[in-house]
């Protein structure tokens, strides 16, 4: 089928608000490229589960698309029609398996040397789409904090390499009840600037006491969904048949419910947590991962104003199948090579909130947990420099916000 | 799932902002590895040197000729590498090799970036399309087959070591032409060691640690691969020897190379082809193994070198080609992840670099200009004195 046989009864499966959206749009969709409508749809289909800020951006990119001309739909989409898909694609259920589509679609492109094409088509939409639809101004500065080093005593080489650059260093910080601090700096913002998932705190490992108006996501919490999950992967590991395309395929459509996560607290938050670790690599055995990955999917969706990450230790390198198995107790952790993770997961956090709106008022800083190192990025402090001020935690995150 | 991410990451990424244009990272990554090569390794531009290169033509000697490629299976990136802050973890490419070396900042791969079917492609010339994860053989003939049948080399002047299961196929493709019985013996330490040691064995774990590429999955083995006790009859290792060296190693390259060395010495072949691993454990997203990974890779580029120096059937008359099979993700790129992956199809991505180094190579040479990773075995054809008819790569012209 091809979007121009669209219609709306094509989508009764979808959930109530994706299929209004979907209804509601549908001249729209039946205007776009099959090669691009799918990657659309896989959005689409998850409305009811998204984010605020995923909504309302979708609301934009939907009714942008919906203004368009002729003459600026060839302008958006011409490099999509150039692509050409095969007939198997064409026939699949794209709009009830969009996710499937996306997958194979992939593998089409690169293996009829057409991604550099797509690519450039792609890149090319998202600028004409930004342009187009600017985002709100925010409430309060954006502020990003990372917590490294959990575990280690002592450290004597470089850290916060990539960051330093950028932003002022401070070798004495006093790091007395530095957690705290932050974690209560955090709950100020969140308090003053109350927001739905605007105020986030995602741990490597257990999470330290903190208020209820912060979103949490940890490791060690998700511990059981985890095994859950490991446990469906060796099971379809041993299935005859099954190839890596296909385990992604089915990891991709578990729900909460699949893992155990039986009574949803947050249906949202949920699902956010199952793709995670259905989405990501290594964050299944790597705490390091898992908090790079989670803070970078909750700034790509969730746009925080203010996102701490703690970096926990995480277990040593075993072989996959080791890792992958289920029920190991108290595994072995490798401390210092956290650090280094944890070093580089913090700059990517950076960079990931520099892709934001309003970055160039945004704030950040990077601790070494328990330890005098730190570091900040602000739009009022200078670059490449170092501080020897003894100031706490709390009054580092205030100088960064100043 | 080396590619499942590429749609929706290029397509659906629109809150975060773009890489500049690809042109530009292009020209920026071959700058700035002549640059940092030319400061810490005192090596020259490449036009002031555009003489015939100093090979040894002469048939006796091409009969001698041998050459050794070394592949990486997970590209390292500028960063951790030849840039000023990485340099530190390539003390002995950078130090001891590059000066030696004729070194191409600019080798670009086209094709599909997965481990398995890139490394087919450099071992036919032709961008192959094959399922990464599969285990199938290249459509195209490759090198050794070209290498073997044009000049009637026997099987055991042509092998082949590789890290994981399903490079077990890479040896020979199913061409009609070519194909079965014309190929290289193709050696899998880790399952080697794997059947020396009866099955898992938590002595070699740290020796046998899966695809990282796709973890999940391992595909069944097939094709001519070398058996358990072909140990004793080719490498002149008794079981007992194999498992006790074995547990002097600490990783899979490790026992590849120590392979590798074992087969100079007891079969000295004429084309050997070295396929390493370590450096893409960068897809579990743990920087400090990925960084342990590269660090390890050097090491052992340097010890091949030096054991060629010290095997008198390779000393003097060998050719060594370094090259990872492609690059990975650069941290500009929002639809991927940095170092973790390969999936953007960005320049850091589809960009690298080849070191060359021995018998008819300029030493501390650099060139910038683009060639490409098919070109790789039309440059071994002009070096050993075959042709690579269905290649769609060219001769570089510096190394023939």
């Amino acid at each position: 089928m091809l979007p121009s046989n669209l219609q709306a009864d094509r989508f009764d499966a979808y959930p109530p608000l994706a299929k209004q959206l979907a209804v509601a749009n549908l001249a729209m969709l039946q205007r776009l490229p099959l090669c691009f409508l799918p990657g659309l749809l896989r959005e689409l289909i998850e409305y009811d589960y998204k984010f605020p800020a995923e909504r309302k951006a979708m609301n934009r990119e939907l009714a942008s698309l919906a203004s368009l001309t002729p003459a600026q739909m060839d302008d958006w989409f011409g490099g999509f029609f150039r692509v050409s898909l095969s007939p198997a694609l064409e026939q699949s259920d794209w709009v009830n398996r969009p996710e499937q589509f996306v997958e194979q679609e992939s593998a089409w492109l690169w293996s009829t040397h057409q991604v550099d094409a797509f690519r450039a088509a792609a890149t090319k939409y998202g600028d004409r789409l930004q342009a187009a639809t600017p985002a709100e101004p925010l409430a309060v500065r954006r502020l990003g904090i990372a917590v490294i080093g959990q575990g280690v005593d002592s450290w004597d080489r470089p850290l916060f390499r990539n960051l330093r650059a950028h932003g002022t260093y401070f070798e004495h910080v006093k790091p007395e009840r530095g957690l705290d601090l932050l974690l209560a700096a955090m709950e100020t913002r969140a308090r003053s600037h109350p927001a739905p998932y605007g105020h986030w705190y995602v741990d490597g490992g257990q999470p330290a006491g903190h208020s209820p108006v912060l979103t949490c996501v940890s490791y060690a919490e998700l511990e059981p969904v985890r095994n859950a999950l490991l446990k469906f992967m060796q099971n379809e590991i041993g299935r005859p048949g099954m190839g890596p395309e296909e385990l992604r395929t089915d990891l991709a459509e578990l729900l909460p419910a699949n893992l155990g996560m039986d009574k949803p607290a947050d249906p949202v938050l949920d699902r956010f947590q199952v793709k995670i670790f259905t989405e990501g690599s290594g964050t299944q055995i790597f705490s390091t991962t898992f908090a790079q990955w989670a803070a970078r999917e909750a700034l790509r969706r969730a746009q925080p104003l203010t996102l701490l990450v703690r970096f926990a230790p995480r277990q040593r390198q075993k072989p996959m199948n080791e890792l992958l198995s289920v029920g190991r107790v108290n595994p072995a952790l490798d401390p210092a090579g956290s650090l280094v993770d944890a070093d580089m997961g913090a700059y990517y956090h950076w960079i990931n909130q520099q892709r934001l709106a309003g970055s160039e008022q945004s704030a950040f800083v990077a601790w070494f947990e328990g330890h005098s190192q730190a570091l900040v990025v602000a739009p009022t402090l200078p670059r490449g420099t170092r501080s020897s001020s003894a100031i706490d935690m709390g009054e580092v995150v205030a100088l960064a916000l100043s | 799932m080396f590619d499942s991410l590429t749609c929706e990451a290029a397509a659906r990424d629109g809150a975060m902002r773009r890489a500049s244009a690809p042109g530009d990272a292009v020209a920026r990554l071959v700058r700035s590895r002549r640059e940092f090569l030319r400061a810490a390794a005192g090596v020259a531009a490449g036009t002031a040197f555009l003489g015939p290169s100093p090979l040894v033509r002469a048939e006796p000697a091409r009969r001698k000729r041998k050459v050794i490629v070394i592949t990486f299976g997970g590209g390292a990136r500028d960063q951790e590498t030849f840039s000023p802050e990485g340099q530190e973890n390539i003390p002995h490419l950078l130090g001891e090799l590059a000066p030696q070396s004729s070194f191409f900042t600019h080798v670009s791969n086209q094709g599909i970036l997965g481990h398995y079917v890139a490394t087919a492609s450099l071992a036919t010339g032709v961008y192959e399309t094959l399922n990464n994860f599969a285990a199938v053989p290249p459509d195209h003939p490759t090198v050794f087959e070209y290498f073997r049948k044009d000049l009637k080399r026997p099987s055991s002047d042509a092998w082949v070591v590789a890290p994981s299961n399903g490079f077990n196929r890479i040896g020979e493709s199913d061409c009609r032409s070519y194909g079965q019985g014309l190929g290289a013996r193709v050696v899998l330490p880790k399952h080697l060691l794997s059947a020396a040691a009866s099955g898992p064995d938590t002595d070699y774990a740290h020796l046998l640690r899966d695809n990282y590429e796709s973890p999940l999955y391992t595909p069944q083995l097939g094709g001519g691969e070398f058996e358990l006790q072909q140990l004793e009859t080719i490498l002149k290792l008794s079981v007992d020897d194999f498992k006790a060296h074995a547990m002097t190693l600490s990783s899979p390259d490790e026992l590849s190379v120590y392979i590798a060395r074992r087969l100079m010495q007891e079969e000295s072949p004429s084309l050997l082809w070295i396929t390493m691993h370590d450096i893409d454990v960068a897809h579990s997203g743990a920087y400090s193994l990925y960084i342990e990974g590269i660090q390890r890779t050097d090491r052992l580029c340097a010890e091949l070198w030096k054991a060629v120096q010290g095997e008198p059937e390779y000393a003097g008359n060998t050719t060594m080609l370094i090259l990872p099979d492609f690059g990975r993700d650069s941290d500009e790129d929002a639809g991927g992840n940095g170092f973790q992956h390969h999936r953007t199809g960005d320049a850091a991505s589809r960009t690298t670099w080849m070191m060359a180094l021995g018998a008819g190579v300029r030493q501390g040479v650099v060139y910038n200009q683009q060639v490409q990773s098919i070109d790789l075995v039309p440059t071994i054809g002009a070096m050993l004195g075959f042709s690579p008819t269905e290649s769609q790569g060219r001769a570089i012209p510096e190394l023939v």
